[in-house]
Protein backbone atom coordinates (compact mmCIF):
# COMPACT_ATOMS: atom_id res chain seq x y z
CA UNK A 1 0.00 0.00 0.00
CA UNK A 2 3.10 2.63 0.17
CA UNK A 3 3.25 2.48 -3.54
CA UNK A 4 3.26 6.59 -3.55
CA UNK A 5 2.39 7.97 -6.90
CA UNK A 6 5.14 10.53 -7.56
CA UNK A 7 3.47 12.25 -10.11
CA UNK A 8 0.03 13.71 -8.31
CA UNK A 9 -0.49 15.44 -4.85
CA UNK A 10 -1.04 12.55 -1.93
CA UNK A 11 -3.49 14.80 -0.90
CA UNK A 12 -6.05 17.90 -2.38
CA UNK A 13 -8.65 20.31 -0.68
CA UNK A 14 -10.77 21.99 -3.24
CA UNK A 15 -12.56 24.75 -1.45
CA UNK A 16 -13.25 23.07 1.43
CA UNK A 17 -15.59 24.50 3.86
CA UNK A 18 -17.08 22.97 6.44
CA UNK A 19 -20.34 24.64 8.66
CA UNK A 20 -21.21 23.44 12.14
CA UNK A 21 -24.66 23.45 13.38
CA UNK A 22 -24.59 25.33 17.43
CA UNK A 23 -27.00 23.83 19.83
CA UNK A 24 -28.75 27.31 19.73
CA UNK A 25 -29.44 26.58 15.91
CA UNK A 26 -26.88 29.04 14.33
CA UNK A 27 -24.56 27.96 12.15
CA UNK A 28 -20.94 27.88 13.00
CA UNK A 29 -18.01 27.83 9.99
CA UNK A 30 -14.95 26.14 11.54
CA UNK A 31 -12.93 26.34 8.11
CA UNK A 32 -14.31 28.31 4.95
CA UNK A 33 -12.64 27.87 1.44
CA UNK A 34 -9.06 26.14 2.20
CA UNK A 35 -7.64 24.81 -0.41
CA UNK A 36 -4.46 22.93 -0.62
CA UNK A 37 -2.21 20.35 -1.73
CA UNK A 38 0.24 18.35 -0.22
CA UNK A 39 3.21 16.26 -1.95
CA UNK A 40 3.41 12.28 -1.43
CA UNK A 41 5.84 11.49 1.04
CA UNK A 42 5.63 14.98 2.42
CA UNK A 43 5.93 15.70 6.28
CA UNK A 44 3.62 18.58 6.21
CA UNK A 45 2.54 20.51 10.07
CA UNK A 46 -0.62 22.51 10.50
CA UNK A 47 -0.08 25.34 12.81
CA UNK A 48 -2.74 27.79 13.94
CA UNK A 49 -4.39 29.13 17.44
CA UNK A 50 -6.15 27.38 19.76
CA UNK A 51 -10.24 26.77 18.51
CA UNK A 52 -8.67 27.32 14.65
CA UNK A 53 -10.68 24.60 12.89
CA UNK A 54 -7.28 22.34 12.85
CA UNK A 55 -8.72 19.21 13.81
CA UNK A 56 -11.74 19.84 11.54
CA UNK A 57 -9.47 19.97 8.61
CA UNK A 58 -7.53 16.83 9.36
CA UNK A 59 -10.94 15.10 10.28
CA UNK A 60 -11.83 16.47 6.79
CA UNK A 61 -8.79 14.30 5.32
CA UNK A 62 -9.60 11.66 7.23
CA UNK A 63 -13.42 11.23 6.09
CA UNK A 64 -14.49 11.52 9.17
CA UNK A 65 -16.30 14.79 8.81
CA UNK A 66 -18.04 15.38 5.18
CA UNK A 67 -16.95 18.95 3.78
CA UNK A 68 -20.22 21.30 3.80
CA UNK A 69 -18.56 22.54 0.20
CA UNK A 70 -16.05 21.57 -1.97
CA UNK A 71 -14.02 17.98 -2.44
CA UNK A 72 -10.92 16.27 -0.77
CA UNK A 73 -9.11 14.46 -3.06
CA UNK A 74 -7.10 11.42 -1.75
CA UNK A 75 -4.33 9.84 -4.51
CA UNK A 76 -6.62 11.67 -7.49
CA UNK A 77 -10.15 9.93 -6.38
CA UNK A 78 -12.56 12.21 -4.85
CA UNK A 79 -12.80 11.02 -1.12
CA UNK A 80 -16.41 9.25 -0.10
CA UNK A 81 -16.63 8.03 3.40
CA UNK A 82 -13.55 7.12 5.47
CA UNK A 83 -10.38 7.70 4.11
CA UNK A 84 -9.04 3.96 3.61
CA UNK A 85 -5.52 5.31 2.64
CA UNK A 86 -4.93 7.01 6.07
CA UNK A 87 -3.74 5.95 9.52
CA UNK A 88 -4.97 8.69 12.43
CA UNK A 89 -3.26 9.05 15.57
CA UNK A 90 -5.74 10.78 17.96
CA UNK A 91 -4.96 13.83 20.76
CA UNK A 92 -6.95 11.43 23.44
CA UNK A 93 -5.93 8.11 24.22
CA UNK A 94 -7.71 5.58 21.54
CA UNK A 95 -6.34 2.28 22.62
CA UNK A 96 -9.30 -0.09 23.95
CA UNK A 97 -8.64 -0.17 27.50
CA UNK A 98 -9.66 -3.71 27.16
CA UNK A 99 -6.96 -5.32 24.91
CA UNK A 100 -3.50 -6.18 25.57
CA UNK A 101 -0.72 -4.18 24.07
CA UNK A 102 0.16 -6.98 21.77
CA UNK A 103 -3.85 -7.21 20.69
CA UNK A 104 -3.78 -3.27 20.03
CA UNK A 105 -0.86 -2.97 18.09
CA UNK A 106 -2.98 -5.63 15.39
CA UNK A 107 -5.86 -4.55 16.11
CA UNK A 108 -6.15 -2.93 12.36
CA UNK A 109 -4.63 -5.97 11.03
CA UNK A 110 -7.89 -8.41 12.77
CA UNK A 111 -9.78 -5.58 11.25
CA UNK A 112 -8.15 -6.34 7.96
CA UNK A 113 -9.68 -9.73 8.32
CA UNK A 114 -5.93 -11.28 8.82
CA UNK A 115 -5.99 -14.09 11.29
CA UNK A 116 -5.49 -13.86 15.06
CA UNK A 117 -2.38 -15.00 15.21
CA UNK A 118 -0.63 -13.74 12.02
CA UNK A 119 -1.79 -10.06 13.64
CA UNK A 120 0.11 -11.03 16.57
CA UNK A 121 2.93 -11.65 15.13
CA UNK A 122 3.17 -8.67 13.27
CA UNK A 123 2.52 -6.81 16.46
CA UNK A 124 4.96 -8.46 17.85
CA UNK A 125 7.41 -7.60 15.45
CA UNK A 126 6.29 -3.72 15.96
CA UNK A 127 6.68 -3.99 19.78
CA UNK A 128 10.41 -4.90 19.54
CA UNK A 129 11.11 -1.99 16.88
CA UNK A 130 9.41 0.45 19.17
CA UNK A 131 10.81 -1.15 21.94
CA UNK A 132 7.62 -2.43 24.08
CA UNK A 133 7.93 -6.30 23.69
CA UNK A 134 8.18 -6.72 27.51
CA UNK A 135 5.24 -4.77 27.63
CA UNK A 136 2.84 -6.67 25.30
CA UNK A 137 1.09 -8.49 27.88
CA UNK A 138 0.17 -5.35 29.82
CA UNK A 139 -3.20 -3.23 29.47
CA UNK A 140 -3.05 0.34 28.74
CA UNK A 141 -4.44 1.67 32.28
CA UNK A 142 -1.02 0.25 33.57
CA UNK A 143 1.12 1.87 30.84
CA UNK A 144 3.05 5.49 31.33
CA UNK A 145 1.30 8.08 29.14
CA UNK A 146 4.66 8.00 26.56
CA UNK A 147 4.23 4.52 26.39
CA UNK A 148 0.34 4.59 25.91
CA UNK A 149 1.63 6.90 22.69
CA UNK A 150 3.99 4.55 21.44
CA UNK A 151 1.55 1.68 21.44
CA UNK A 152 -0.72 3.83 19.72
CA UNK A 153 1.71 4.63 16.71
CA UNK A 154 2.85 1.14 16.75
CA UNK A 155 -0.84 0.62 16.18
CA UNK A 156 -1.35 3.24 13.12
CA UNK A 157 2.58 2.12 11.35
CA UNK A 158 1.31 -1.40 11.51
CA UNK A 159 -1.52 -0.64 9.16
CA UNK A 160 1.58 0.43 6.76
CA UNK A 161 -0.94 3.21 4.74
CA UNK A 162 0.01 5.80 2.74
CA UNK A 163 -1.40 8.74 4.70
CA UNK A 164 -0.70 9.24 8.37
CA UNK A 165 -2.79 11.43 10.63
CA UNK A 166 -1.71 12.97 13.57
CA UNK A 167 -3.72 15.62 16.03
CA UNK A 168 -1.75 17.18 18.48
CA UNK A 169 -0.69 13.57 19.13
CA UNK A 170 2.27 14.39 21.79
CA UNK A 171 0.50 17.85 23.41
CA UNK A 172 -0.35 15.91 26.69
CA UNK A 173 3.63 14.61 26.69
CA UNK A 174 6.37 15.72 29.51
CA UNK A 175 9.01 17.71 27.47
CA UNK A 176 11.54 14.72 27.47
CA UNK A 177 9.17 12.12 26.75
CA UNK A 178 7.89 14.10 23.78
CA UNK A 179 11.28 14.84 21.95
CA UNK A 180 11.95 11.14 22.32
CA UNK A 181 8.68 10.56 20.28
CA UNK A 182 9.12 12.96 17.69
CA UNK A 183 12.45 11.73 17.11
CA UNK A 184 10.74 8.00 17.05
CA UNK A 185 8.32 9.17 14.76
CA UNK A 186 10.88 11.15 12.34
CA UNK A 187 12.96 8.03 12.42
CA UNK A 188 10.01 5.78 11.25
CA UNK A 189 8.88 8.23 8.73
CA UNK A 190 12.59 8.56 7.46
CA UNK A 191 12.65 6.68 4.01
CA UNK A 192 9.03 4.92 4.20
CA UNK A 193 7.87 7.23 1.81
CA UNK A 194 4.25 8.02 3.84
CA UNK A 195 2.59 11.33 3.62
CA UNK A 196 2.27 12.47 6.82
CA UNK A 197 -0.18 15.93 7.88
CA UNK A 198 1.03 16.76 11.48
CA UNK A 199 -1.71 19.30 13.83
CA UNK A 200 0.45 21.18 16.82
CA UNK A 201 -0.72 24.30 18.36
CA UNK A 202 3.39 24.40 18.98
CA UNK A 203 5.12 26.05 16.41
CA UNK A 204 8.99 24.79 17.64
CA UNK A 205 7.31 21.44 16.78
CA UNK A 206 5.89 22.02 13.47
CA UNK A 207 9.07 23.45 12.14
CA UNK A 208 11.60 20.86 13.65
CA UNK A 209 9.42 18.20 12.34
CA UNK A 210 8.07 19.12 9.06
CA UNK A 211 9.36 19.57 5.54
CA UNK A 212 6.31 22.58 5.42
CA UNK A 213 4.86 24.54 7.91
CA UNK A 214 1.33 25.62 7.16
CA UNK A 215 -0.32 28.53 9.39
CA UNK A 216 -4.27 28.76 10.05
CA UNK A 217 -6.35 31.83 10.58
CA UNK A 218 -7.92 31.94 13.71
CA UNK A 219 -11.36 30.80 13.90
CA UNK A 220 -13.96 30.94 12.98
CA UNK A 221 -14.05 30.39 9.40
CA UNK A 222 -10.59 29.53 9.36
CA UNK A 223 -8.21 29.88 6.72
CA UNK A 224 -4.55 29.02 5.07
CA UNK A 225 -3.02 32.15 5.70
CA UNK A 226 0.52 31.24 4.98
CA UNK A 227 2.82 28.29 3.97
CA UNK A 228 6.31 28.14 4.81
CA UNK A 229 8.92 25.72 3.39
CA UNK A 230 11.44 24.33 6.00
CA UNK A 231 14.91 24.22 4.72
CA UNK A 232 16.34 22.42 7.39
CA UNK A 233 18.56 19.20 6.34
CA UNK A 234 17.77 15.76 7.26
CA UNK A 235 17.96 13.85 8.89
CA UNK A 236 18.26 16.21 12.22
CA UNK A 237 18.73 16.26 15.83
CA UNK A 238 15.96 17.31 17.07
CA UNK A 239 17.88 18.23 20.50
CA UNK A 240 19.80 20.82 18.60
CA UNK A 241 17.53 22.28 15.87
CA UNK A 242 16.09 24.36 18.65
CA UNK A 243 19.77 26.05 18.57
CA UNK A 244 20.39 26.59 14.97
CA UNK A 245 20.05 30.34 13.29
CA UNK A 246 18.25 28.70 10.11
CA UNK A 247 15.53 27.14 12.67
CA UNK A 248 15.09 30.89 14.26
CA UNK A 249 14.97 32.36 11.41
CA UNK A 250 12.66 30.75 10.15
CA UNK A 251 10.62 30.92 13.63
CA UNK A 252 10.85 34.69 13.36
CA UNK A 253 9.23 34.32 9.70
CA UNK A 254 6.38 32.47 10.75
CA UNK A 255 5.74 33.41 13.90
CA UNK A 256 5.05 36.83 12.30
CA UNK A 257 1.84 35.24 10.46
CA UNK A 258 1.03 33.56 13.09
CA UNK A 259 0.91 35.71 15.81
CA UNK A 260 -2.28 38.02 14.75
CA UNK A 261 -4.19 34.71 14.99
CA UNK A 262 -3.29 34.13 17.63
CA UNK A 263 -4.13 37.68 19.30
CA UNK A 264 -7.59 37.48 17.56
CA UNK A 265 -8.45 34.47 18.91
CA UNK A 266 -7.39 35.51 22.58
CA UNK A 267 -9.87 38.26 22.21
CA UNK A 268 -12.41 35.55 20.62
CA UNK A 269 -11.84 33.44 23.70
CA UNK A 270 -12.34 36.40 26.25
CA UNK A 271 -15.76 36.88 24.17
CA UNK A 272 -16.78 33.57 24.48
CA UNK A 273 -15.57 31.94 21.55
CA UNK A 274 -16.48 29.08 20.06
CA UNK A 275 -13.00 26.21 20.69
CA UNK A 276 -13.90 23.60 17.76
CA UNK B 1 -18.43 -3.71 49.76
CA UNK B 2 -15.39 -1.33 51.39
CA UNK B 3 -12.30 -3.33 50.99
CA UNK B 4 -9.44 -3.63 53.82
CA UNK B 5 -7.04 -1.26 52.25
CA UNK B 6 -3.40 -2.10 52.72
CA UNK B 7 -3.74 -4.09 55.78
CA UNK B 8 -2.74 -7.14 53.79
CA UNK B 9 -4.23 -10.84 54.97
CA UNK B 10 -4.58 -9.04 58.51
CA UNK B 11 -7.06 -6.84 57.62
CA UNK B 12 -8.94 -9.06 55.21
CA UNK B 13 -9.53 -11.45 58.60
CA UNK B 14 -10.47 -8.37 60.83
CA UNK B 15 -12.92 -7.74 58.27
CA UNK B 16 -14.61 -10.74 57.98
CA UNK B 17 -14.37 -11.30 61.63
CA UNK B 18 -16.69 -7.93 61.94
CA UNK B 19 -18.86 -9.41 59.39
CA UNK B 20 -19.45 -12.78 61.05
CA UNK B 21 -19.40 -10.42 64.26
CA UNK B 22 -22.66 -7.97 63.53
CA UNK B 23 -24.66 -11.23 61.70
CA UNK B 24 -24.08 -13.14 64.73
CA UNK B 25 -25.33 -9.61 67.21
CA UNK B 26 -28.46 -9.64 65.15
CA UNK B 27 -29.36 -12.91 65.42
CA UNK B 28 -28.39 -13.33 69.16
CA UNK B 29 -30.36 -10.13 69.84
CA UNK B 30 -33.37 -11.67 68.23
CA UNK B 31 -32.83 -15.26 69.94
CA UNK B 32 -32.79 -13.49 73.23
CA UNK B 33 -35.51 -11.37 72.85
CA UNK B 34 -37.73 -14.24 71.73
CA UNK B 35 -36.92 -16.51 74.44
CA UNK B 36 -37.40 -13.57 76.86
CA UNK B 37 -40.77 -12.68 75.77
CA UNK B 38 -40.21 -9.15 74.54
CA UNK B 39 -41.20 -9.98 70.81
CA UNK B 40 -44.17 -12.85 70.01
CA UNK B 41 -42.24 -15.52 68.21
CA UNK B 42 -45.70 -16.30 66.74
CA UNK B 43 -44.57 -13.61 64.39
CA UNK B 44 -41.45 -13.48 64.02
CA UNK B 45 -40.45 -17.03 65.23
CA UNK B 46 -36.25 -18.13 65.92
CA UNK B 47 -33.58 -17.81 64.91
CA UNK B 48 -32.81 -21.35 66.34
CA UNK B 49 -35.98 -22.53 65.29
CA UNK B 50 -35.92 -21.45 62.09
CA UNK B 51 -31.91 -22.72 61.70
CA UNK B 52 -33.30 -26.12 62.77
CA UNK B 53 -36.29 -25.68 60.18
CA UNK B 54 -33.49 -25.42 57.44
CA UNK B 55 -31.78 -28.25 58.62
CA UNK B 56 -34.77 -30.67 58.70
CA UNK B 57 -35.22 -29.33 55.20
CA UNK B 58 -32.04 -30.54 53.99
CA UNK B 59 -31.42 -33.50 55.64
CA UNK B 60 -35.09 -34.97 54.98
CA UNK B 61 -34.21 -33.78 51.74
CA UNK B 62 -37.35 -32.36 50.91
CA UNK B 63 -36.06 -28.83 49.23
CA UNK B 64 -34.25 -29.99 46.99
CA UNK B 65 -36.44 -30.75 44.56
CA UNK B 66 -38.51 -27.11 45.35
CA UNK B 67 -35.14 -25.43 45.37
CA UNK B 68 -34.54 -27.30 41.80
CA UNK B 69 -37.82 -25.66 40.71
CA UNK B 70 -36.90 -22.24 41.56
CA UNK B 71 -33.47 -22.37 40.52
CA UNK B 72 -34.48 -23.60 37.08
CA UNK B 73 -37.04 -21.21 36.95
CA UNK B 74 -34.93 -17.83 37.92
CA UNK B 75 -32.54 -19.32 35.38
CA UNK B 76 -34.42 -19.19 32.88
CA UNK B 77 -35.59 -16.41 33.54
CA UNK B 78 -31.88 -14.66 33.94
CA UNK B 79 -30.87 -16.15 30.48
CA UNK B 80 -34.05 -15.17 28.23
CA UNK B 81 -33.77 -12.09 30.12
CA UNK B 82 -30.08 -10.90 29.60
CA UNK B 83 -29.98 -12.06 25.91
CA UNK B 84 -33.19 -10.11 25.20
CA UNK B 85 -32.18 -7.13 26.94
CA UNK B 86 -28.19 -7.02 25.31
CA UNK B 87 -29.98 -7.58 22.29
CA UNK B 88 -32.71 -4.96 22.45
CA UNK B 89 -30.39 -2.59 23.80
CA UNK B 90 -27.49 -2.67 21.61
CA UNK B 91 -29.83 -2.53 18.71
CA UNK B 92 -31.85 0.71 19.51
CA UNK B 93 -28.34 1.78 21.02
CA UNK B 94 -27.26 1.85 17.53
CA UNK B 95 -30.49 2.96 15.56
CA UNK B 96 -30.69 6.11 17.64
CA UNK B 97 -34.22 7.11 15.35
CA UNK B 98 -35.85 3.82 16.31
CA UNK B 99 -35.05 4.31 19.77
CA UNK B 100 -36.28 7.95 19.92
CA UNK B 101 -39.50 6.61 18.64
CA UNK B 102 -39.92 3.38 21.17
CA UNK B 103 -38.98 5.70 23.76
CA UNK B 104 -42.08 6.36 25.88
CA UNK B 105 -43.55 3.11 24.96
CA UNK B 106 -40.41 1.18 26.74
CA UNK B 107 -40.67 3.45 30.10
CA UNK B 108 -44.64 3.24 30.05
CA UNK B 109 -44.03 -0.90 30.43
CA UNK B 110 -41.22 -0.07 32.99
CA UNK B 111 -42.82 1.77 34.87
CA UNK B 112 -45.61 -1.00 35.08
CA UNK B 113 -45.19 -2.88 38.37
CA UNK B 114 -44.50 -6.09 37.06
CA UNK B 115 -45.91 -7.97 40.46
CA UNK B 116 -49.27 -6.97 38.84
CA UNK B 117 -48.64 -8.84 35.74
CA UNK B 118 -48.25 -12.00 37.63
CA UNK B 119 -51.78 -13.02 37.43
CA UNK B 120 -52.58 -12.43 34.06
CA UNK B 121 -49.40 -14.40 33.36
CA UNK B 122 -50.61 -17.73 35.36
CA UNK B 123 -53.75 -17.13 33.43
CA UNK B 124 -51.95 -17.27 30.06
CA UNK B 125 -48.97 -19.91 30.86
CA UNK B 126 -50.69 -21.85 33.29
CA UNK B 127 -48.90 -22.89 36.82
CA UNK B 128 -45.98 -24.81 35.05
CA UNK B 129 -42.69 -23.46 35.17
CA UNK B 130 -43.37 -20.80 32.57
CA UNK B 131 -45.31 -18.27 34.16
CA UNK B 132 -42.66 -17.89 36.82
CA UNK B 133 -39.99 -17.70 34.11
CA UNK B 134 -41.95 -14.80 31.99
CA UNK B 135 -42.42 -12.69 35.02
CA UNK B 136 -38.56 -12.81 35.87
CA UNK B 137 -38.09 -12.37 32.10
CA UNK B 138 -40.04 -8.73 32.36
CA UNK B 139 -38.13 -8.04 35.47
CA UNK B 140 -34.76 -8.75 34.23
CA UNK B 141 -34.79 -7.76 30.97
CA UNK B 142 -35.34 -3.78 31.37
CA UNK B 143 -32.12 -3.97 33.92
CA UNK B 144 -30.34 -5.23 31.53
CA UNK B 145 -31.83 -3.48 28.50
CA UNK B 146 -31.15 0.28 30.01
CA UNK B 147 -27.40 -0.80 31.39
CA UNK B 148 -26.72 -2.72 27.44
CA UNK B 149 -28.07 0.84 26.21
CA UNK B 150 -26.17 3.04 28.58
CA UNK B 151 -23.16 1.12 28.13
CA UNK B 152 -23.15 1.48 24.24
CA UNK B 153 -23.59 5.15 24.03
CA UNK B 154 -21.14 5.53 26.64
CA UNK B 155 -18.47 4.70 24.51
CA UNK B 156 -15.46 7.07 24.30
CA UNK B 157 -16.18 9.05 20.68
CA UNK B 158 -12.56 8.51 19.79
CA UNK B 159 -12.54 4.94 20.71
CA UNK B 160 -14.86 4.73 18.28
CA UNK B 161 -13.44 6.87 15.23
CA UNK B 162 -9.81 5.04 16.27
CA UNK B 163 -11.09 1.84 15.58
CA UNK B 164 -13.19 2.91 12.05
CA UNK B 165 -9.84 4.59 10.81
CA UNK B 166 -8.10 1.65 11.40
CA UNK B 167 -11.05 -0.62 9.39
CA UNK B 168 -13.41 -1.49 11.89
CA UNK B 169 -16.67 -2.92 10.26
CA UNK B 170 -20.60 -2.20 12.27
CA UNK B 171 -19.88 -6.11 13.11
CA UNK B 172 -15.65 -5.30 14.75
CA UNK B 173 -17.40 -2.15 16.31
CA UNK B 174 -19.89 -3.88 18.27
CA UNK B 175 -17.18 -6.92 19.17
CA UNK B 176 -14.51 -4.93 19.63
CA UNK B 177 -15.77 -1.75 21.04
CA UNK B 178 -19.42 -1.50 21.78
CA UNK B 179 -19.64 -4.98 23.50
CA UNK B 180 -16.58 -4.96 25.84
CA UNK B 181 -17.67 -0.97 26.94
CA UNK B 182 -21.41 -1.97 27.45
CA UNK B 183 -20.41 -5.50 29.18
CA UNK B 184 -18.49 -2.94 32.40
CA UNK B 185 -22.63 -2.21 32.89
CA UNK B 186 -24.13 -5.14 32.02
CA UNK B 187 -21.79 -6.74 34.95
CA UNK B 188 -22.95 -4.05 37.55
CA UNK B 189 -26.29 -4.89 36.53
CA UNK B 190 -26.12 -8.73 36.87
CA UNK B 191 -26.59 -8.60 40.57
CA UNK B 192 -29.61 -6.62 40.64
CA UNK B 193 -30.82 -9.09 37.68
CA UNK B 194 -30.10 -12.12 39.48
CA UNK B 195 -32.30 -10.57 42.47
CA UNK B 196 -34.85 -10.09 40.07
CA UNK B 197 -35.07 -13.55 37.99
CA UNK B 198 -34.98 -15.15 41.88
CA UNK B 199 -38.21 -12.02 42.81
CA UNK B 200 -39.96 -13.44 39.37
CA UNK B 201 -39.94 -17.09 39.99
CA UNK B 202 -40.46 -17.00 43.64
CA UNK B 203 -43.57 -14.37 43.61
CA UNK B 204 -45.21 -16.47 40.88
CA UNK B 205 -44.60 -19.63 43.19
CA UNK B 206 -46.45 -18.08 45.67
CA UNK B 207 -49.36 -16.85 44.12
CA UNK B 208 -49.94 -20.01 42.09
CA UNK B 209 -47.30 -23.46 41.78
CA UNK B 210 -47.18 -26.45 42.98
CA UNK B 211 -43.42 -26.71 43.98
CA UNK B 212 -40.68 -24.18 44.15
CA UNK B 213 -39.76 -22.34 47.24
CA UNK B 214 -42.37 -19.80 47.06
CA UNK B 215 -45.16 -22.65 46.84
CA UNK B 216 -43.41 -23.63 50.21
CA UNK B 217 -43.37 -20.19 51.91
CA UNK B 218 -46.83 -19.77 50.56
CA UNK B 219 -47.78 -23.26 52.83
CA UNK B 220 -45.95 -22.56 55.41
CA UNK B 221 -47.97 -19.00 55.50
CA UNK B 222 -51.14 -20.79 54.87
CA UNK B 223 -50.88 -22.39 58.34
CA UNK B 224 -49.25 -19.38 60.63
CA UNK B 225 -46.22 -21.48 60.43
CA UNK B 226 -43.50 -18.20 60.38
CA UNK B 227 -40.69 -20.79 61.67
CA UNK B 228 -41.40 -22.04 57.67
CA UNK B 229 -41.84 -18.94 55.66
CA UNK B 230 -38.67 -17.36 57.59
CA UNK B 231 -36.68 -20.90 56.84
CA UNK B 232 -37.75 -20.18 52.82
CA UNK B 233 -36.51 -16.72 53.12
CA UNK B 234 -33.11 -17.90 54.45
CA UNK B 235 -32.70 -20.75 51.81
CA UNK B 236 -33.09 -17.87 49.43
CA UNK B 237 -31.29 -15.60 50.49
CA UNK B 238 -28.11 -18.19 50.58
CA UNK B 239 -28.84 -19.01 47.30
CA UNK B 240 -28.49 -15.89 46.15
CA UNK B 241 -25.40 -14.97 48.15
CA UNK B 242 -23.58 -18.14 46.79
CA UNK B 243 -24.42 -16.88 43.17
CA UNK B 244 -23.89 -13.54 43.76
CA UNK B 245 -20.14 -14.46 45.09
CA UNK B 246 -19.68 -16.14 41.49
CA UNK B 247 -20.82 -13.65 39.65
CA UNK B 248 -18.27 -11.25 41.47
CA UNK B 249 -15.13 -13.46 40.62
CA UNK B 250 -16.25 -13.79 36.86
CA UNK B 251 -17.08 -10.22 37.04
CA UNK B 252 -13.36 -9.46 38.36
CA UNK B 253 -12.25 -11.59 35.73
CA UNK B 254 -13.41 -10.09 32.72
CA UNK B 255 -12.85 -6.40 34.19
CA UNK B 256 -9.37 -7.38 34.82
CA UNK B 257 -8.54 -4.81 32.31
CA UNK B 258 -9.54 -2.00 34.44
CA UNK B 259 -6.82 -1.48 37.21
Amino acid sequence: MSGADPGRPAIVLRGVSRDFETPGGATYCAVRDVSLAVAPGAFVSIVGPTGCGKSTLLNLVAGLLAPTAGQVEIGGVPLAGLNRRATYMFQQDALLPWKSVLDNVGLGLVFAGRPRDEARQAARAWLDRIGLAPFADRFPAQLSGGMRKRVAMAQNWAMDRDILLMDEPFSALDVHTRQAMETELLTLWTGSSKTVVFVTHDLEEAIALADEVIVISAGPASRVVARHVVPLARPRDLVDIRTMAAFNDLYGTIWASLRGEVLKSREAGQAGGVDA
Amino acid sequence: MPEARGRGRGGAVTLIAWQVGVGAAVLGIWQAAASAGLIDPFFVSRPADIARRVGQWVVSGTIWPHLAVTLEEALLAFVIGVVLGVACGFTLARLPRVSQVLNPYIRLLNALPRVVLAPIFLLWFGLGIWSKVVLGVTLVFFVVFFNTYQGVRDVDRVLVDNARMLGASESDLIRHVFGPSALTWIFSSLHTSIGFAIVGAVVGEYLGASRGIGYVISQAQGTFDTTGVFAGMAVLSIVVVIVGYGVSKLERWLLRWKT
